[in-house]
């Protein structure tokens, strides 16, 4: 398949070990760099007004189509939803074989062995809410089943939520060790740590909770469920990005960063890779340190993609709905 | 040639941005100074009155979060769309027997850009540190009280109206508008004025209709904070004040004097419905 | 039909911002410009005129004329002929005309950006951002004092105009110190000469335009250009007010010369001002506030944050940060959006720049520069940082007025106070601390005209600026920008 570009290959790797104890958890909350507010949504607007060159902006957008994990979290979702989607997710626009295929597809758990028959060979991943999202206040034994039913059904990537009920009650030790314990349920598929920096009350709050995760030994911290009213924000993944480069220098460890919900247009997508790349650098260019958790967001960067090929706009009629 | 057959304005409320006629479905006739029939107006009821409240209320934190330098700029606009209506509001001044339409509404629009450029020096002329005595950072601050009734006067239907709306805001404050019964549709072409100004919707809400009916509705509004009464008639007022004090509302009457005057317009307008916040902070190492 | 798009062969993306440049269609320029007398443009009688430049290019974009002692005296009538009738005005009536002016600047605001950035080098996201709104926005805010100025100074009698006031300004913010001194000015009743600088008269002439269009009565606004002669020539006419922003040097010699003479005076001058951050500063915003502070518009600010003080502790860690943050900045054309960095203005602040490195390499301090190309034609520096830098080496107490940040280190709270304050300007300051009391503590012993705290470089019409010692005296912006344009019936001036 000469010319195509390929998702990458999610090659299980050992699981990542957490970089300390949950009795220190309460000091790793406790030095977290204060942030400013005002300063850092300052410096997320600026970042904003950058403008990319037009071949770098297609490489960009196919970027972004890379780094998607093409999204659908419904109580309504049936097989053929699903499989739907994941033809879609292989192949984003029948027209055009050279556009790559998305990264994942991100879906409950009940539908995980439909998605992982239907993937299998595309290099596609396939990632797995579990532990009781959203909220993920269910019985602690509960969630950390669902987390190792999930991984043994074939999920490559288990996306969790953190606890902010313990997380902002102040019991870090406790939201630490349950971390580490789905860190374990998990197995070798990576683990995403959902963060909702939407609901954490202040910047203060998220660079403490993404140093938490990333202690643990979260894969990825990500920012957001998509089922609350703020999801992703530019200003809140700064943070997050921030808290990864420091982390990386202070354990040399690398770790992944997601943004989801509200994520719709192609500007947003670009947006959020101009972070990335002046926040964290090159090296996290890729799916296999970024992502972005999108539906709608796919048909605009093939629209976008099809303006900067032919130099018309284009409409949604001409895109597979799924 | 045949005469050409005017198409005629239908005069509504403004609530909320939009221009809803009356939930009741009422209307009243308004007519010309000397009696002649000049329009059909809505007559708000007390269920219009409570939605504006609402829409009021829904506006403030945006509109009392914004800079003042917005405010400023937004309030300036209003003035340049007044400029361009002159036609129109002088012609409705004339109707309601003004003796000088032009003169008219050149002061309001004068006044309106005055009051506009207080929005961001107001409160370097009523705010202040204060030299306490003890290593403290102590500075008091004006905030807008909230959602304030205005009640305008029955006359200077449009210059009246506008001395009282336009201090009234330019600080933050939100306002629910009764407007003057026998000459309305100055604040009708003023909410007009307002809807194509930038102006968020809610800020300014006007309600046409009978102030005897309304004025009771709104001076016992728990979630209204400030009460202007310079258009309540002296009969009603002590009633006014009296069901204004259920929730301890400010209330204020313009000052006494001509408004063409400069007396008429003083930043002591704007803190009429203004609080004053002091805050104390520790200076240390 | 989409051409192959370069993939990369693996690793390195081909991420380039786009070159990005904001078009130069929106400007218009004569070849030649006159000086801006009674309302009209007119040929100086020195008959002399000068080229202005690009300083990225190097090419020249007009000729201005160069006003001498006559035309400085021609220039000075007019704003003493139309001084009665402007007074005389009804205040609402003043107000409204500089309101116009405001309206029009945001009306023409990109064309003035894209100049201003042309004509001074600086980066058109900060001319565009920053330069032309705050020039709108000084007009508006004085605008509304015009018609109020009996609530600014309660108790000090009736205020009256100065007269004729003769502004000077320099080149680092054209446009906008344009506006720092003529809205005030207009609004208070006064009338104005006004003198650009040098290398920067562009956005000057093109506000004469603006001026006309709002119907401003001819002789109100009046704009000589030239150099330094010029300038002196009009600190030597028959005004009552002088206004100067500039480099200390320059205030002494007006200074001086004003000596004896009865005119008022407003001096705005040089700075080198400590950005002091703490142990518990929220590092990563501090990060950018040291950059901001030092290389927005090049370092070409009064108030830069020249000095960086860091307390011990933190030192390593804001130094990796700042060296990488450094590799990060775009040094380059001015118009090109994506810039950060743009042209130092002229050859002459080049050199100035050059030899003041050149002193810190030899005083033993250490350089750090990222590698950036930097392109042929125009004037070029790189953004660079000084360590082992001590409060004797002349990088730490001359200003350089370049992208230049030399960084000191401190301990206690008393020992940042102590050198912050260890200089003979006092122009600004900044603190870098989550501790509000220690923020209030310090800004209160800190001798700077402006303290900003978990901020930097930030400016508003409302907020006064000005400088303690020898920064100058005086302030602009704020209800006390008033005071230097009014005088007061039966009251102290």
């Amino acid at each position: 398949m000469d010319g195509v570009s390929q998702a990458p290959e999610i090659t299980p790797s050992p699981p990542v070990q957490p970089v300390a104890s949950a009795s220190e958890a309460a000091r790793i909350v406790a030095r977290a760099t204060a942030v400013d507010a005002v300063g850092l949504e300052g410096r997320a607007a600026d970042l904003a007004t950058r403008s990319i060159k037009r071949d770098s902006k297609v490489w960009a957008l196919e970027l972004a189509i890379r780094c998607m994990d093409l999204t659908t979290l419904e109580g309504t979702d049936t097989t053929g939803k699903i499989v739907a989607m994941c033809a879609k997710a292989v192949r984003p626009d029948p027209l055009r074989p050279e556009v790559p295929s998305a990264g994942a597809v991100c879906l409950y758990p009940q539908l995980v062995p439909i998605a992982v028959e239907q993937l299998a060979g595309t290099g596609v991943a396939v990632a797995s809410v579990a532990g009781g999202f959203p909220s993920g206040l269910g019985p602690l034994d509960a969630r950390l089943r669902e987390v190792a039913d999930v991984a043994a059904a074939g999920a490559d990537e288990i996306d969790i939520v953190l606890n902010r009920s313990l997380f902002l009650g102040g019991r870090y030790a406790e939201a630490f060790e349950e971390l580490v314990a789905a860190r374990e349920a998990a197995g070798s598929a990576h683990l995403k740590v959902i963060l909702e920096a939407g609901e954490l009350g202040s910047y203060d709050r998220v660079r403490q909770a993404s140093m938490l995760a990333m202690a643990a030994g979260a894969d990825f911290i990500k920012t957001s469920t998509g089922k609350i009213g703020v999801n992703a924000t530019l200003p809140n993944a700064l943070c997050m990005m921030e808290a990864a480069r420091d982390f990386h220098r202070q354990t040399d460890r690398r770790v992944g960063v997601k943004v989801a919900g509200g994520v719709r247009r192609s500007k947003q997508a670009i947006q959020y890779l101009v972070l990335v790349h002046e926040t964290l650098g090159p090296d996290w260019m890729a799916p296999e340190l970024f992502r972005i958790g999108a539906s709608s967001l796919l048909n605009d960067v093939l629209m976008q993609l099809e303006k900067e090929r032919t130099g018309h706009y284009s409409g949604p009629d001409y895109f597979t709905v799924d | 040639m045949t005469d050409r057959l005017d198409v005629r304005r239908t005069a509504k409320l403004y609530i909320g941005g939009a221009f809803p006629r009356s939930e009741s479905g009422r209307s009243y006739e308004v007519t010309t100074h000397e009696g002649g029939p000049l329009a059909q107006v809505s007559l708000a009821s007390r269920k219009d009155l409570r939605e504006a409240v609402v829409a009021a209320r829904g506006a403030f934190p945006a509109w009392s979060g914004a800079t003042a330098y917005l405010r400023g700029q937004i309030l300036y606009r209003v003035a340049e769309m007044m400029e361009g209506r002159r036609a129109q509001f002088e012609s409705e001044l004339a109707d309601a027997g003004a003796a000088d339409p032009a003169r008219g509404v050149s002061a309001t629009i004068d006044r309106w850009v005055w009051y506009a450029g207080w929005a961001d020096k107001l409160a370097q002329v009523v705010g202040a540190t204060n030299p306490v005595a003890g290593p403290y950072f102590n500075f008091t601050l004006p905030e807008p009280t909230g959602v304030v009734g205005v009640v305008a006067p029955g006359d200077q239907a449009l210059l009246g109206l506008v001395s009282r709306v336009a201090p009234a805001i330019v600080g933050g404050n939100t306002t629910v508008v009764v407007a003057s019964e026998r000459s309305p549709l100055p604040a009708v072409s003023l909410a007009e004025v307002l809807a194509t100004s930038d102006v968020p919707g809610g800020v300014v809400n006007i309600l046409t209709g009978r102030t005897a009916e309304l004025v009771p509705w709104l001076a016992s509004h728990m979630d209204v904070n400030g009460l202007d009464v310079s258009g309540v008639p002296d009969e009603l007022l002590t009633d006014t004040e009296r069901a204004a004090a259920e929730n301890v509302k400010r209330v204020h009457r313009a000052p006494d004097a001509d408004p063409f005057d400069d007396a008429a317009q003083s930043p002591y307008e704007i803190t009429a419905f203004t609080e004053f916040k002091t805050v104390w902070h520790p200076m240390g190492a | 039909m989409s051409e192959a798009i370069e993939r990369p062969a693996s690793g390195a993306p081909p991420w380039e911002y786009a070159s990005a440049p904001e078009s130069t269609d929106i400007v218009r320029l004569d070849d030649r410009y006159g000086l801006f007398i009674g309302g009209e443009f007119v040929e100086p009688k020195s008959g002399k005129w000068f080229a202005t430049i690009s300083p990225s290019t190097e090419e020249t974009l007009a000729e201005v004329a160069e006003a001498d002692v006559t035309d400085v005296a021609l220039a000075v009538d007019a704003a003493r002929d139309a001084a009665p009738a402007w007074r005389g005005l009804a205040p609402a009536e003043r107000a409204k005309y500089v309101f116009r002016i405001a309206r029009q600047l945001q009306e023409r605001a990109r064309e003035f950006a894209v100049l201003e950035s042309m004509n001074g080098g600086k980066p058109i996201k900060e001319s565009r951002d920053v330069d032309i709104p705050l020039a709108a926005a000084h007009f508006f805010y004085y605008a509304g004092w015009a018609d109020k100025l009996e609530y600014a100074f309660p108790g000090r009698g009736t205020p009256e105009p100065v007269g004729v006031a003769g502004q000077i300004i320099p080149w680092n913010f054209p446009l906008l110190m344009a506006a720092w001194k003529l809205a005030p000015a207009l609004a208070a009743g006064n009338t104005a000469v006004l003198k650009p600088a040098e290398t920067t008269p562009l956005t000057a002439l093109l506000l004469a335009e603006v001026i006309q269009e709002a119907e401003l009565p001819p002789g109100v606004v009046n704009i000589v250009t030239g150099a330094g002669e010029t300038g002196a020539a009009l600190v030597d006419a028959q005004v009552d007010k002088i206004a100067f922003t500039g480099s200390t040097e320059v205030g002494k010699i007006i200074r001086r010369s004003t000596a004896g003479s009865g005119k008022r005076l407003t001096l705005e001058l040089g700075g080198k001002a400590a950005n002091i951050v703490f142990e518990d500063a929220p590092i990563d915003q501090a990060v950018e506030g040291v950059i901001n502070g030092i290389f927005f518009n090049q370092g070409h600010v009064c108030c830069a944050g020249s000095r960086l003080l860091v307390q011990e502790p933190v030192f390593d860690a804001l130094l990796g940060k700042l060296k990488d943050r450094l590799q990060t900045l775009r040094v380059g054309d001015p118009l090109d959006k994506n810039t950060d960095v743009g042209a130092i203005n002229s050859r002459a602040q080049l050199e100035k720049i050059e030899e003041l490195v050149e002193s810190g390499v030899g005083e033993g301090a250490e350089i750090y520069q990222p590698e950036c190309l930097l392109p042929e034609r125009g004037f070029w520096f790189r953004p660079t940082l000084f360590t082992g830098v001590s409060q004797s080496h002349r990088i730490a107490r001359e200003e350089i007025f370049g992208p230049v940040l030399s960084i000191l280190t401190f301990r206690t709270v008393d020992e940042a106070v102590e050198k912050a304050n260890n200089t003979p300007y006092g122009l600004s300051a900044g603190i870098w601390t989550e501790k509000g009391s220690r923020i209030l503590h310090m800004a209160q012993r800190l001798r700077a005209g402006v303290v900003w705290a978990n901020t930097f470089n930030r400016f508003d019409p409302a907020s006064p600026f000005g400088g303690y010692k020898e920064s100058g005296f005086g302030r602009e912006g704020g209800l006390h920008g008033l005071e230097p344009y009014l005088t007061f019936d039966g009251g102290a001036p």
